[in-house]
């Protein structure tokens, strides 16, 4: 592997070696010193186009567990505000000595721009609406450590904003490669235009599904979508779709919840459900550093670049 | 710096540890009895036979209880791959006649190699070792010892863990060519080889064959030497 941009371009033997990968750093991070010298002398730096703390610091903290010195490029502090061009930034870090750059951006298809553009391995920390694979990585990592090696027939809801969220483009084509069935969950106005290939179910009513379900993966409402008039009122979705305790109640008995943050608590996920025994919410995060070890390494320490 | 431990580009690399799924493949192509492999190697002696290798394994064991006065306070670690195996039969063997449960951990080195971008390094099985070493003798249990590059990656790699009182390393077979100042405590036999060689070592427990170690070299180069050691950018 030479770039992380999309999960479309890897195959299910190369997501469950970056699993396997995982298992080994989520071992090194249980030890009391959890930090190994794997990258020492590399360096990875985060170029961050949009706001983020939890992504950027999981890459960060995953770098430098693996001994690899960070930088961090974000938005509010750079050249970026005094008119300087994507290329001309990625070729100024890259000309500063890195060896992978982790790139968010508002605009899809911006990271594989820089891979074209830098030898440093790249990997896709979010793009526009399009992917964010190591969120799907991580969520894979983190069912699988709950129900064993594949996710065969496993059967995931992904309830909310699958219009608006990278992180349902990413969650379904590595599940999917991982043999779970996905279903969307939400009302057609936050369905995307079109689904045509997508290897997906539909359901408009969390209810008619939510007793047949292994996982409900619950994306945040984008509230800054509102005045789109995609949705009638906060209070119509919630009741139709938020994960309540009474929907909790109701789910089968090893079913579990997931959230990729941030998240509302309340009306979207009811607190008891968030710190309910069902909720992955906090190892999702946990083995978020664990996942982002694998990648990096994988990339800029495994030796893969070289072959 | 050579590809230090990868001989003359040889295809053959047998005995180290940082290739992944290395003896996954040769499992199909290394068929003891066989007397020759796809890659041009053939066999040139038979270092241990199952029961020969039973019987130096034991002698180790009562060496290191020799050595340490007693069994207590001893924790045996082995390295991936068959490392923890190895380890796993020498506690075996100090309980039969020792009376005393040794405990046995395994341990991955791929993290602090000094190879890594050199060429491909992967972890070949979880680090676990069940008890504090902190003040306890570890005893590092291996089947090769070679450039000695991996046993020093364990000693960085355990020390991360804890404090050992003292670290020492038993092995089937030190063949030489040693690359660091790190020597052997307890060995099962000398071997001389030449660099271009192979060491293969098949445990039951690990290959599902025979216990067997053998010596193996490119055919048409059948005399035997010690082989001097490699020149800088010999590779």
């Amino acid at each position: 592997m030479r770039d992380l941009l999309s999960i479309a371009d890897l195959d299910r033997a190369q997501i469950e070696a970056l699993l396997d990968g995982a298992e080994h750093m989520a071992d090194v991070l249980g030890r009391d010193i959890p930090k190994v010298p794997a990258l020492r002398g590399k360096t990875v730096v985060s170029l961050f186009y949009e706001d983020s703390t939890r992504t950027r610091l999981s890459f960060e903290t995953a770098a430098k567990r693996l001994g690899a010195d960070t930088m961090t490029f974000t938005l509010g502090t750079s050249s970026v505000k005094k008119g300087e061009s994507l290329l001309d930034t990625a070729r100024t870090i890259e000309a500063m000595g890195v060896d992978a750059m982790v790139v968010r951006h508002s605009a899809a298809g911006a990271p594989h721009r820089v891979a074209g553009w830098v030898d440093a391995a790249v990997v896709n920390a979010g793009d526009g609406r399009h992917e964010h694979p190591t969120q799907a990585l991580l969520d894979a990592f983190t069912l699988r450590r709950h129900r064993g090696p594949g996710l065969d027939g496993a059967r995931i809801a992904i309830v909310g904003d699958v219009r608006n969220s990278r992180v349902a483009r990413s969650g379904i084509a590595c599940w999917h490669r991982l043999g779970a069935q996905v279903t969307l969950v939400g009302p057609p106005t936050l369905m995307p235009e079109r689904l045509d290939g997508w290897p997906v179910a539909v359901s408009h009513d969390l209810d008619d599904v939510l007793t047949e379900l292994d996982v409900v993966y619950v994306l945040r409402v984008q509230q800054e979508r509102l005045g789109q008039a995609l949705l009638p009122s906060l209070r119509e979705y919630y009741a139709r779709y938020g994960v309540t305790t009474a929907r909790s109640e109701r789910m089968k008995p090893d079913a579990l919840v997931m959230h990729p943050g941030p998240m509302i608590r309340g009306p979207e996920i009811a607190t008891e459900v968030v710190d309910g025994g069902r909720s992955l919410i906090r190892e999702q995060v946990a083995n978020g550093v664990a996942v982002r070890m694998a990648v990096l390494w994988d990339l800029i320490g495994s030796g893969g670049r070289l072959v | 710096m050579t590809m230090a431990e990868s001989p003359a580009g040889s295809p053959r690399a047998d005995n180290l540890r940082a290739t992944p799924g290395q003896a996954a493949r040769e499992g199909g192509r290394f068929a003891p009895g066989a007397g020759r492999d796809d890659d041009g190697f053939e066999r040139r002696a038979v270092v241990f036979s199952a029961e020969d290798l039973r019987r130096a394994q034991v002698r180790i064991a009562h060496e290191i209880v020799e050595r340490n006065h007693g069994a207590e306070g001893i924790v045996l670690v082995g390295l991936h791959e068959r490392g923890p195996e190895i380890a796993q039969r020498l506690a075996a063997a100090i309980a039969s006649f020792e009376d005393v449960e040794v405990p046995v951990g395994a341990l991955d080195v791929a993290f602090y190699r000094d190879d890594i971008g050199m060429r491909p390094v992967q972890p070949l099985g979880p680090t676990e070792i069940p008890v504090d070493i902190g003040g306890k003798v570890v005893v590092l249990a291996d089947d090769v010892l070679f450039t000695g590059r991996t046993i020093r990656a364990a000693m960085d790699a355990l020390t991360e863990l804890g404090r050992p009182r003292a670290i020492q390393l038993a092995v089937l077979v030190d063949r030489g060519h040693r690359e660091l100042p790190i020597r052997a405590d307890f060995v099962g036999k000398n071997l001389p080889t030449k660099i271009a060689e192979d060491v293969r070592v098949r445990l039951h427990e690990h290959d599902g064959t025979d216990d067997v170690v053998e010596l193996w070299g490119p055919s048409g180069f059948s005399e035997r030497g010690t082989g001097a050691p490699r020149e800088e950018g010999g590779a």
